[in-house]
């Protein structure tokens, strides 16, 4: 019987090496797999490089794990925000890497990661310093920038309710980046808060399918 | 003695030029303030770029849900018949061409419709872009909402941006605090002005050749 359910959520990131780039989902707070966070900075591991849109937000999740200095690199397309003061001052100290990209670039080259595409041409950021050093071309009169997937060894993704053969839904705004940065990552782990039986989940409805998560977790015992 | 429109009253314009069953997506700051100004029988879809096409007004306090945010992560609601999606859908909307109108705020503009909008360039700024490049280049019409003159008196409307570029000839209509002006070909023309300023006293505070109103 396959059962991609795991017991615990110390057990889910286990396996999370020093230097692995681990996408983690969310748009601000929402849909931040915080408690698969909290068990990775339990689990230790350092040097990471992190995908994920921000830059931590307040003192808990992302900001949390770049408080304690387990970040190298962070690929997002929004560091700066009212509340980023950890992330802040580590890059003012030189301490952290940002490669910064177009929000939508951000995303598509999570997505083309996903379906296996080597890059593409995208309009978005051609003759701006975000596009400095990159290929270019004309297509029908207009100009592209050429961008390159971006893979991962781990997603850390959260959805509202899962079944043991990784089959996920997900809550209102929530689900943003979770989708993408499972089909991206070799090991995509579920942060949920329900784990139900085989067949519950309406197949109509199911957004991401299980072929793309290799482990769900509940979020709270 | 001319005067100025003021922040709500640009708003008030920019939502006169949003027609129904537009889709749309506001920016952050001033535009967010264009959606107080669409009348309710007017069926407007406002995207955000988090995932939502459908988005309603701020819900009533108590009613916040974290899963449910805007652009700026503010608490918002969704309207009957909304959607919610991922976010290569979400940028696809832009990208692809699929949004009429955005409306964006901006440091400066050039009279060719170049945008300036997510950095100073200064040396000391952390940058942070967003989805602005995105926006900027997606929507078929991308409207600017703006100051016409910074706070020490230098126009923002300009030849040539000096802050980095957001996008290359994207805008296709500005509206400031003095002016509602289109990006043409031509240049950048006249459309209305603040009442009891002349097209002299405007071009006196903008760095770019302007052209006359079509009657």
């Amino acid at each position: 019987m396959i059962d991609k359910t795991c017991a615990s959520l110390e057990r889910a990131v286990a396996d999370i090496h020093d230097g692995a780039t681990v996408m983690i989902g969310g748009f601000g707070n929402a849909g931040m797999p915080s408690a698969l966070i909290d068990a990775l900075i339990a689990h230790g591991a350092r040097e990471l490089t992190i995908v994920n849109n921000n830059a931590g937000n307040g003192d808990t999740g992302l900001a949390a794990l770049i408080k304690e200095k387990r970040v190298r690199k962070i690929v997002c397309s929004f560091p700066r925000q009212a509340d980023s003061w950890h992330f802040d001052a580590l890059y003012r100290a030189g301490d952290i890497e940002l490669e910064l990209t177009p929000q939508g670039n951000l995303a598509e080259r999570i997505r083309a990661a996903g379906a296996g595409i080597g890059g593409f041409f995208t309009p978005t950021g051609y003759g701006t310093l975000l596009a400095e050093g990159k290929e270019t071309r004309v297509i029908d009169g207009r100009h592209y920038v050429f961008e390159t997937p971006i893979h991962a060894d781990f997603a850390l993704i959260k959805a509202l309710r899962g079944d043991r053969w990784g089959n996920l839904v997900y809550r209102k705004t929530a689900r943003n980046f979770g989708p993408i940065m499972a089909m991206a990552a070799q090991t995509t782990i579920a942060q949920v808060v329900e784990i139900v039986p085989l067949g519950e989940l309406d197949p109509e409805a199911i957004v991401t399918p299980g072929i793309f998560v290799q482990r769900v977790v509940k979020e709270a015992a | 003695m001319s005067t100025r429109y003021t922040r709500d009253q640009m708003a008030q314009r920019v939502a006169q030029d949003i027609p129904e069953g537009a889709y749309v997506n506001l920016g952050i700051g001033l535009p967010t303030k264009v959606a107080n100004y669409l009348p309710p029988e007017r069926e407007v879809f406002l995207h955000s770029e988090n995932g939502l096409l459908g988005m309603g007004p701020a819900p009533a306090p108590g009613e916040e849900d974290e899963d449910l945010i805007n652009a700026g992560k503010q608490p918002v609601t969704l309207l009957t018949g909304g959607a919610y999606f991922h976010h290569a859908d979400s940028f696809a909307m832009m990208r692809g061409g699929h949004l009429d109108i955005c409306v964006l705020g901006a440091f400066q503009v050039s009279h060719a419709g170049d945008l300036a909008n997510w950095h100073t360039g200064a040396p000391d700024a952390i940058p942070a872009v967003g989805g602005a490049m995105d926006l900027a280049i997606g929507a078929k019409q991308v409207f600017v909402m703006m100051e016409h003159q910074t706070k020490t008196g230098e126009s923002k409307v300009v030849e040539r941006c000096t802050y980095p570029l957001t996008g290359i000839g994207c805008v296709s209509r500005l509206y400031t605090d003095l002016a509602v002006l289109d990006v043409t070909p031509a240049g950048l023309r006249v459309r209305e002005m603040a009442p009891g300023l002349t097209l002299a006293d405007l071009q006196a505070v903008t760095a770019a050749p302007l052209l006359p109103p079509i009657d």
